[in-house]
């Protein structure tokens, strides 16, 4: 009973996310309520209007200006609905702002009008992202123009990307399918026409599908070997693999999760944003005990994914 | 009604009011009456507001059938953006303060004028001329919407600097009314008038100036950043030069979020003059709704990070901006109870503008509603720039701002023109417009639901397009109605301004100091300063004696 009431108003798509049905469930929650108070307080207004209608011109009416125990009332309900329903709403979205350690990792990037993805063994595909079913995926996306946002309905899932910066988003598909993607932030002519598909498949098919080879000449280079070549060429003179200090801080376990202390005493976790501006902006964060020497590089996207793919596999 | 019709005028000379005060274009354009600025004010909002309203039919027919229809995408574009820029910043965002706000307030308060009527007339002026960069922002293609986010505003320099001028320019007409009814309010008072006295149509033009003022010069500075780095290449918003993106959105919602209450709280002004004239009860909670008033207006801002939940902001600051949303909840709902509550036991008269009134209720309870659903963070990452925002914040301003904004047209319509429009026709056209609004908007919370992004020109390529389809195309016809309705209600009130029968000064014997004088005022307002000894809402039993014409307790007495 409780749940056929709940779900009159839910006109949500199919519910193909591990948190889905909890989205769902808070939503169905705060329109019910919505509907209750809206027909019950405009039906209070109309009965209210209605019997008290005039009907003659010297109806008299009652002096009642105020009431404050009504009033109290009516005030401290409504501050309570709102408390619950935001601490539920930040429970849920909490867990969507934490992405689990091991997550599949599938870079984004958005760009005027199409989607690009790059797989952890470097395959690449556009408009179309593949992602095995029951397994957590965490998108590092970036933009190479203007704002974009990547929008997947079936996962209620949404986050904006820039260029020059990552933002991260991450859900596990618990259904397989294909699932509409659209772009939501406005960016130009073809905004509207900026869709991709999600296809979640079975474990097995998604890495059929990583490996498949269309062309065997154009065989994926892995990120991290990309990566590797260019710390061989760029950053070796600095920075070390062994945990010995160069001139730069070693790269050794450089994702293990430490805080890394910066000259003004603030504290970071290392994360792909922060090797991400640590290249293209070396002072504006400088690791605390070290000279401020570091140039700034220019990398491109792929690039970048390299970099940061090789510096996950140095434990 | 009355036979008292206008004793005042008879000792006056003949039938002189402000509207035939002086004669001539120049009479107008130069005048210094706050009547006559009102009254200009509104002519030029209700021309934007057509032609607002147009553009809105063009993006509703476009979307009426899947794929192409009548305009290319970039045509779309540029439809919707100037649909939003005219409606935002050219109509409702001046609104109800610039309109029945210069009109009414010092005849509320038994004022003879504004207290800087020059300023006053600046202000249009100002209002006139940003209306050309708003122009000027057409004529540069404007495609970006109305919230010209960086980057993607940048690369179209002169349209977004010309926009931004735009807001800035119209946004010191606001400034200028709001600090022009800050001081009016407290230095021009009439005898007796204290402030818990004060009618809340005023309280709620006295909040509004107090976010005018504050809120609007940030447009101002981040236009004057946005000439920073298009000039001198400057990083401020852009990535590729050192800027940052989300620092325009902060900046630009900082200002527009406090916008959204700049258009409504005058709006909830107007609805508590009207219930409890047509309820013939005193305003249920009068000193909750003015501490409703201002406690909205100081939480707005501290609020707009919520249209940013998907925008890059760290976790533990979208947390913060959410729990903050919710108490704007709390003042609101406390409105709508006291509403409510002055209807209760009353003799309620179903008049037009009393209509407008509960209608503006009822729309402004769904949005508030849906605005939980915004305001939670779980929900809103679904939700966030979908045809949910754009359901719901139509309900807030059209069912909202407008509807409120009509309802003190109607109310205020024979003190303004002296005349009446005719009853039996506005109920049709509002009935015509309440349908056809809701038919129109309640199918785009569906759409919103099943993840239908705003600003597409098309949806052809989704999963599902049929449904999309068929809920677009009864969203687009129930728009034409909604449309018709407004143009009754226009061809309405323009005959009853013109050809209507003649009002007498007070006809729905309200106890407001604006209507003890004439309809329509003369030119100073009021022969004598009133001399004010109740608040205006002593309707009920306690003066039960008081009758429709003659009035033993009166509220306004010549010195
Ligand atoms: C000229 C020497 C030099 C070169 C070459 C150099 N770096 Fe650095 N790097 C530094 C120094 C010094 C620091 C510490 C001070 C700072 O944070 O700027 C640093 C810091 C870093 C950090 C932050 C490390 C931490 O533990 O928080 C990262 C990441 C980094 N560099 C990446 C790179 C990459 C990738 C390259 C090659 C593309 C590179 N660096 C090339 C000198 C260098
Ligand atoms: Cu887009
Ligand atoms: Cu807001």
């Amino acid at each position: 009973m409780l749940d056929w009431i709940l779900e009159i108003f839910d006109f949500m798509p199919v519910e193909a996310s591990s948190w889905a049905s909890r989205v769902d469930y808070i939503n169905n929650v705060i329109t019910v309520i919505s509907v209750f108070c809206t027909v019950a307080i405009t039906f209070v207004m109309i009965l209210f209007a209605w019997k008290y209608r005039r009907k003659s011109e010297n109806q008299k009416t009652a002096y009642i200006t105020h009431n404050a125990t009504l009033e109290t009332i009516w005030t401290i309900i409504p501050t309570i609905i709102c408390f619950v329903l935001f601490y539920f709403g930040y429970t849920v979205y909490h867990e969507m702002r934490n992405p689990p350690v091991g997550a599949n990792e599938v870079f984004v990037k958005g760009q005027t009008w199409y989607w690009d993805f790059q797989y952890a063994n470097g395959k690449k595909s556009t408009g179309e992202l593949v992602v095995p079913v029951g397994e957590p995926v965490k998108l590092i996306m970036t933009s190479a123009d203007v704002l974009h946002s990547f929008f997947i309905p079936a996962m209620r899932v949404k986050e904006d990307m820039y260029n020059g910066n990552y933002s991260y988003l991450w859900f596990t598909p618990t259904s397989s399918g294909t699932f509409d993607i659209f772009c939501t932030e406005y960016c130009g002519t073809q905004h509207s026409g900026m869709t991709a598909k999600l296809k979640v498949v079975s474990k097995e098919a998604y890495n059929d599908w990583l490996n498949e080879k269309k062309d065997p000449s154009a065989e994926p280079v892995l990120p991290e070997v990309t990566g590797k070549a260019i710390y061989t060429a760029k950053c070796a003179a600095c920075h070390s693999l062994d945990g010995s200090k160069v001139v730069g801080p070693s790269f050794k376990g450089i994702y293990s999760g430490a805080k890394h202390v910066l000259q003004d005493g603030t504290e970071v976790v290392v994360d792909d944003n922060y090797i991400r501006n640590s290249i293209a902006n070396p002072l504006s964060q400088i690791v605390a005990g070290y000279p401020p020497v570091m140039p700034a590089f220019q990398l491109s996207e792929d690039e970048l994914i390299g970099v940061i793919s090789y510096m996950k596999t140095l434990k | 009604m009355s036979n008292d019709t206008n004793h005042h005028t008879d000792k006056h000379s003949g039938d002189v009011n402000y509207l035939n005060f002086e004669k001539g274009f120049m009479s107008w354009w130069m005048s210094i009456d706050h009547k006559r600025i009102g009254l200009m004010y509104l002519v030029s909002m209700i021309f934007f507001f057509a032609i607002g309203g147009l553009l809105a039919l063009v993006v509703r027919t476009e979307l009426m059938k899947r794929g192409q229809t009548i305009i290319d995408n970039d045509t779309y574009n540029m439809a919707f953006t100037l649909h939003g820029v005219i409606m935002i910043f050219l109509f409702i965002v001046p609104g109800v303060p610039a309109t029945l706000g210069n009109f009414l307030l010092p005849l509320m308060i038994g004022a003879k004028d504004v207290a800087f009527p020059r300023l006053n007339r600046l202000s249009y002026w100002v209002y006139v001329f940003g209306s050309f960069f708003a122009f000027l922002a057409i004529y540069f293609k404007l495609d970006t919407g109305w919230t010209f986010y960086s980057p993607y505003s940048l690369r179209n320099a002169p349209a977004v600097m010309s926009a931004t001028m735009a807001a800035f320019v119209l946004g010191f007409a606001s400034i200028l009314t709001g600090v022009n009814f800050l001081v009016t309010i407290h230095k021009m008072r009439a005898p007796g008038l204290t402030w818990d006295r004060l009618p809340l149509f005023v309280w709620a033009t006295y909040a509004t100036a107090l976010l005018q003022v504050i809120a609007t010069p940030i447009i101002g500075i981040t236009l004057l950043l946005l000439f920073l780095e298009n000039a001198f290449g400057i990083g401020v918003f852009r990535p590729d030069v050192g800027g940052d993106p989300v620092l325009f959105q902060h900046l630009f919602w900082f200002y527009s979020h406090p916008v959204v209450y700049i258009m409504i709280l005058p709006a909830m002004g107007i609805v508590s003059e009207i219930i409890p004239v047509f309820s013939r009860k005193p305003i249920f909670g009068y000193k909750a709704i003015v501490w409703a008033s201002v406690g909205i207006a100081a939480i707005s801002f501290l609020v707009w990070g919520h249209h940013m939940f998907v925008s890059g902001m760290s976790d533990f600051v979208r947390y913060l901006f959410s729990f903050l949303t919710f108490f704007v909840a709390v003042p609101t709902a406390v409105k709508v109870f006291n509403w409510v509550a002055t209807i209760y036991k009353g003799s309620v008269e179903f008049t037009s503008p009393m209509l407008y009134a509960m209608a503006f209720v009822f729309l402004f309870m769904i949005a508030g509603t849906t605005g939980i659903h915004l305001a939670t963070l779980a929900t809103d990452a679904h939700y966030h720039d979908t045809y949910f925002v754009v359901a719901h914040f139509h309900y807030t301003i059209q069912g909202g701002a407008v509807i409120g904004l009509y309802a003190g047209l109607h109310f205020w319509f024979p003190k303004i023109f002296g005349r009446m429009y005719n009853e039996k026709f506005a109920k049709i056209a509002f009935c015509l417009l309440f349908i056809g609004f809701n038919g129109t908007f309640l199918p785009q919370f569906v759409l919103g639901m099943m993840g239908m992004p705003r600003r597409y020109a098309d949806y052809s390529t989704f999963s599902n397009v049929d449904t999309f389809e068929y809920l677009h195309f009864i969203s687009t016809c129930f728009s034409y109605i909604n449309a018709l309705g407004y143009s009754l209600v226009l061809v309405n009130l323009g005959y009853g301004a013109v050809k209507g029968v003649k009002a007498t000064a007070n006809p729905y014997n309200s106890l407001g100091l604006e209507w003890q004088t004439p309809s329509p005022p003369p030119h100073d307002n009021f022969e004598t300063i009133p001399v004010v000894t109740d608040w205006s809402y002593g309707y009920g039993e306690e003066y039960s004696d008081h009758d429709h014409n003659g009035n033993k307790k009166v509220v306004a007495k010549p010195a």
